[in-house]
């Protein structure tokens, strides 16, 4: 799997030689590849009038493109904004919860990104293809699609430990700009141009794994919400920066902090069984649901989930 | 019929063949081939209905809508089989006599003595002993023996002490179907008391002494209260059009110390509408986020849930919090009355929460208290008009509890799911007919088993392994929240898509809780054992002997694989078909994925006559929705080998 930012073909449909050949080495003598452009057809073509656009059939003979437009930007920040506003609603109008759930469109997000992860997943495991994910930047979505496909996929980025790889190489070594995408988070009445919650939609996402694979994570929502709170404000600097050119060294790492032995075994997922196939997640509307850990974490009391939690870490280690 | 294919909703490339058979009591379809030899049961009594869908090249499409909610589509080659397989079923799917019903052919291989015995492990004498009745406020009643009172209670009543027979009739006479008030339940630690009944024939302006007086008993029943609430469960406009049919609702000013209070829940009509929307909904193929919660806001569905169970939230508080009794009515006191009575319940005393206290709540409320199984479920064919899912709104309701507190309930999700399918299986006599009258004309218990005896004799497959009876959960009473909360109800998948696996998550947490806890407890077991052993074996050294220590590494042993790691999970369609890939997504349908259609013969034309209904309300029907009982009904029992469907014997 590999990924990249939009090619520069321009309006004047611009070829790189460079570019064609280090595709068409990845690729084996009438090997296939699939390219999976998460920007729509159309989206891709328009791109071409500023610069960018998409590869030309006929220079990438081996691939086959492939367009799966996922949100981002403003939209999926006004998303995440108009989910909140409905989660804090407090009027108790049962009417109307689910017309605003659908029409923040959120889950919807949820949805497009993991049957994208799936189809990226797919491609390698089934038919047994390289794939190629890109599209604008290759900061955002590109990156939502390549890590969660890894997770799908690959069981060592299930554990603890890789799971932690993953989130080095895929989104801060790869550049995903924390910085400017978790500014202010869905309070705040500034809407910044760059602010996108791409990162709590892979987290998300995560989660929606963890409910259908309930012993293949080896950590649990508890990582996953430490991890949305230190994306947006923390006293560590591994989401400081917006690439690793800009990192500074004088920081301490989460990492570090999560890995000592006594922290560890609260991020630590207490059904976990090590499961070294594919976990292929459920895409219908029914096997996503909304984030409750996340979404209502301060408006309602979890005292009996996390009592239940409790028990089930207490039966498991009794064993 | 051979050569039949059975197609998947998910994924159409996913069609098996196979033989179809249709036997007595089942319909059964046997995969070719494969060496699992897979086979889908379904009983009859569980066929909702049967649509026979236009014919293609590929065959002429038969599905099969069951009322545990399975959905069957079957492609069978000759438009004459098919014609044949369709009349048949209609006429197995909707039986005439009881005697047609599965429960009067099924054999358990039980002798006399065990069925009796099965028979007997709910008593509700005990039950009312446990409460703490009789006591000086509650007294049994024997007024309505020979069931001349009121022929759908049951003949042992519990009433307040000073309620004179010569009251209890005098009642009888002014409320609906003669359903008098009654006792439903007694709070021991003050006193109150949940009543119910059914409405006050009081029209605009009518009064009746003896009524008067059975409130007033009630309430003098409760002395640390100085009044009773009376919990009307139907919506305002709908009791007020009641008046003018000479019924209605209590006039506080006729009616000494009560305090009226209207809590909505809509009709059986609304609710059966309401249910058949959000299936039309589960049966979309490739629904987007969009349709599907769509569909589900439009449907009401969780709407009503929730109204039922704010209404139950309400009478529990007025008890354990207020110390206020309540009697409870809907139009006849036999489908809202019983949801919310029930809800209430079980928020309250957490004996209902254990498996065995379910059984007895159902029993109490729903089976004592003549809800009208038969016309609700239809086990016999009957009026279209007379089918709601109320009981199936009440399991939920437990369900939506379960969820908020996954400790406090002794039995799990499954528990609830195998009395939903037995509720419609007719397997068990537990619930046919409308009456315990109509039962024990027909000698129910004497020529058919119990549900709750096979149930308790499985129950190692319903307990929930984070029940612990010492947990503050399962203490005193639940404190669910009321606002806001509407997001707390979910959609239960595990009910209305309890067929689809692929859209659950394929280990089951509970199952492999409950093999740790069980083979922790087995080492306790064993250790315990052991250290006994080596005491004794310490004291025979003494006389020098050899001694062997037998202490085996058992955590390997058992195994327990949580992941079933030889079975990897499929993909579902992500993209249509891979090989073609459309560029748009979502995914297509092809030529037999056909849209579901509303047969125009399903739908009335004419107004129904609700005055032959029970629910004698001037309440919208919504004509606009397809009829279930627009064809015959399949059961089906999957005797595959998931251990969800272990439970029930095939035959």
């Amino acid at each position: 799997m590999l990924r990249s930012s939009q090619p520069l073909t321009g309006p004047n449909r611009k070829r790189c030689r460079e570019d064609e050949m280090l595709l068409g080495t990845v690729l084996g003598e009438g090997e296939r590849g699939f390219i999976i452009d998460t920007r729509s057809a159309q989206a891709a073509k328009q791109a071409r009038m500023t610069g960018g656009g998409t590869e030309p059939k006929s220079s990438y003979l081996q691939w086959r493109r492939l367009h799966r437009p996922l949100e981002r930007g403003r939209p999926l920040q006004e998303s995440f904004v108009k989910l909140v506003e409905a989660c804090n609603d407090a009027s108790n109008n049962m009417d109307r919860w689910l017309s605003r759930l659908e029409s923040c469109r959120w889950l919807s997000h949820v949805k497009a990104a993991l049957s994208t992860a799936c189809l990226a997943a797919q491609c390698m495991d089934r038919e047994e293809a390289s794939v190629l994910v890109h599209g604008a930047e290759g900061t955002d979505t590109t990156l939502l699609v390549t890590a969660l496909a890894q997770v799908i996929l690959d069981p060592s980025c299930r554990t603890l430990a890789g799971f932690q790889g993953l989130l080095e190489r895929e989104w801060i070594e790869a550049g995903h700009p924390f910085h400017l995408r978790c500014a202010r988070s869905a309070y705040s009445h500034a809407r910044l141009k760059q602010e996108a919650p791409l990162f709590l939609l892979f987290l998300d996402c995560m989660w929606q794994l963890s409910r259908q694979f309930p012993f293949s994570l080896e950590f649990g929502e508890r990582l996953l919400l430490t991890l949305f709170d230190n994306a947006y404000a923390s006293a560590y600097g591994t989401f400081l920066c917006n690439n690793e050119k800009e990192r500074r060294e004088s920081t301490h790492s989460l990492w570090a902090c999560l890995n000592q032995p006594g922290e560890k075994k609260k991020y630590l997922n207490p059904l976990y069984s090590p499961n070294a196939l594919v976990i292929w997640p459920s895409v219908e509307p029914q096997s996503i649901q909304l984030w409750q850990g996340l979404f209502f974490r301060w408006i309602r009391s979890s005292q009996y989930l996390d009592e239940a939690w409790a028990e089930i870490q207490r039966l498991a280690e009794s064993n | 019929v051979e050569n039949v294919r059975l197609l998947d909703r998910l994924s159409s490339r996913k069609a098996a063949l196979g033989t179809l058979y249709l036997t007595a009591t089942h319909v059964i379809f046997v995969e070719n081939g494969s060496e699992t030899r897979k086979e889908t049961w379904v009983l009859h009594s569980q066929i909702s209905s049967i649509e026979k869908q236009a014919t293609t090249a590929s065959g002429c499409p038969l599905l099969i809508r069951c009322k545990n909610f399975q959905v069957i589509q079957l492609v069978i080659p000759q438009e004459r089989d098919c014609h044949d397989v369709y009349i048949s079923l209609i006429r197995l799917a909707r039986p005439v006599k009881y005697e047609e019903l599965y429960c009067f052919s099924f054999n358990p291989k039980l002798d006399k003595e065990e069925r009796e015995q099965g028979w007997k492990l709910v008593d509700l004498n005990e039950e009312y002993n446990r409460m703490g009745i009789p006591n000086n406020y509650w007294q049994i009643s024997n007024v309505n023996r020979d069931y001349g009172v009121c022929d759908s209670y049951p003949t042992e009543l519990y009433v307040p002490k000073s309620a004179t027979a010569h009251i209890i009739v005098g009642s009888s006479k002014f409320r609906s179907r003669r359903r008098f008030p009654a006792l439903s339940y007694y709070c021991k630690d003050n006193n109150a008391s949940i009543c119910r009944s059914s409405q006050p024939l009081s029209g605009f302006s009518a009064r009746c002494l003896e009524d008067e007086q059975m409130l007033q008993a009630i309430r003098k029943a409760n002395p640390g209260s100085d009044f009773l609430y009376v919990v009307d469960t139907r919506p305002k406009l709908n009791a007020m059009a009641n008046r003018a049919a000479g019924k209605g609702y209590e006039n506080e000013d006729n009616y000494s110390n009560i305090k009226f209070q209207f809590i909505g829940i809509e009709n059986i009509h609304v609710m059966r509408n309401s249910l058949q929307k959000m299936l039309e909904v589960c049966e979309l193929k490739s629904p987007s986020m969009s349709d599907f919660l769509w569909g589900l806001e439009n449907s009401g569905w969780l709407k009503h849930i929730k109204a039922i169970m704010d209404a139950g939230i309400f009478i529990a508080k007025a008890v354990a919090e207020e110390g206020v009794s309540v009697l409870v009515h809907c139009s006849d006191g036999w489908d809202r009355t019983a949801q919310v009575c029930s809800v209430a319940s079980l928020i309250l005393d957490p004996y209902y929460r254990t498996m065995k206290g379910f059984m007895v709540l159902i029993e109490k409320d729903w089976v004592s208290f003549g809800h009208k199984f038969n016309h609700r479920y239809g086990n016999l064919d009957g009026d279209p008009k007379e089918i709601s899912p109320v009981i199936d709104q009440f399991i939920e309701c437990v369900w939506q509890l379960m969820e908020q507190f996954p400790c406090a309930f002794e039995f799990n999700e499954r528990f609830l799911i195998h009395i939903q399918h037995h509720v419609y299986s007719c397997q068990f006599g537990n619930f046919l007919c409308n009456s315990q009258k109509e039962r024990r004309e027909l000698k129910i218990q004497e020529r058919t088993y119990s549900l709750w005896d096979h149930l308790w004799k499985n129950r190692a497959d319903y307990l929930n392994p984070l029940y612990r009876s010492d947990h503050s959960q399962t203490q005193g009473t639940l404190r669910p929240q009321m606002a806001p909360c509407n997001f707390l109800y979910k959609f239960w998948s595990g009910m209305y898509n309890r067929f689809e696996k692929g859209l659950h998550p394929r280990q089951s947490v509970t199952d492999y809780l409950m093999a740790v806890k069980e083979e922790t407890q087995q080492l306790e077991e064993e250790l315990e054992v052991l250290g006994e052993r080596l005491v004794n074996l310490q004291k025979l050294q003494l006389n020098d002997n050899k001694v062997k220590s037998t202490q085996q590494d058992r955590s390997k042993q058992l195994g327990l694989s949580s992941s079933n790691n030889s079975l990897a999970n499929t993909p579902q369609e992500y993209s249509n078909d891979l090989k073609s890939f459309p560029s748009r997504s979502p995914s297509q349908g092809d030529e037999e994925d056909s849209a579901l259609i509303l047969t125009q013969d399903n739908l009335k034309s004419s107004d129904p006559d609700l005055s032959a209904n029970s629910d004698q309300e001037s309440g919208v029907e919504d004509l606009s929705c397809r009829s279930p009982s627009g064809g015959g009904c399949l059961p089906s029992e999957d005797s595959g080998k998931d251990s969800d469907e272990a439970v029930f014997p095939a035959v």
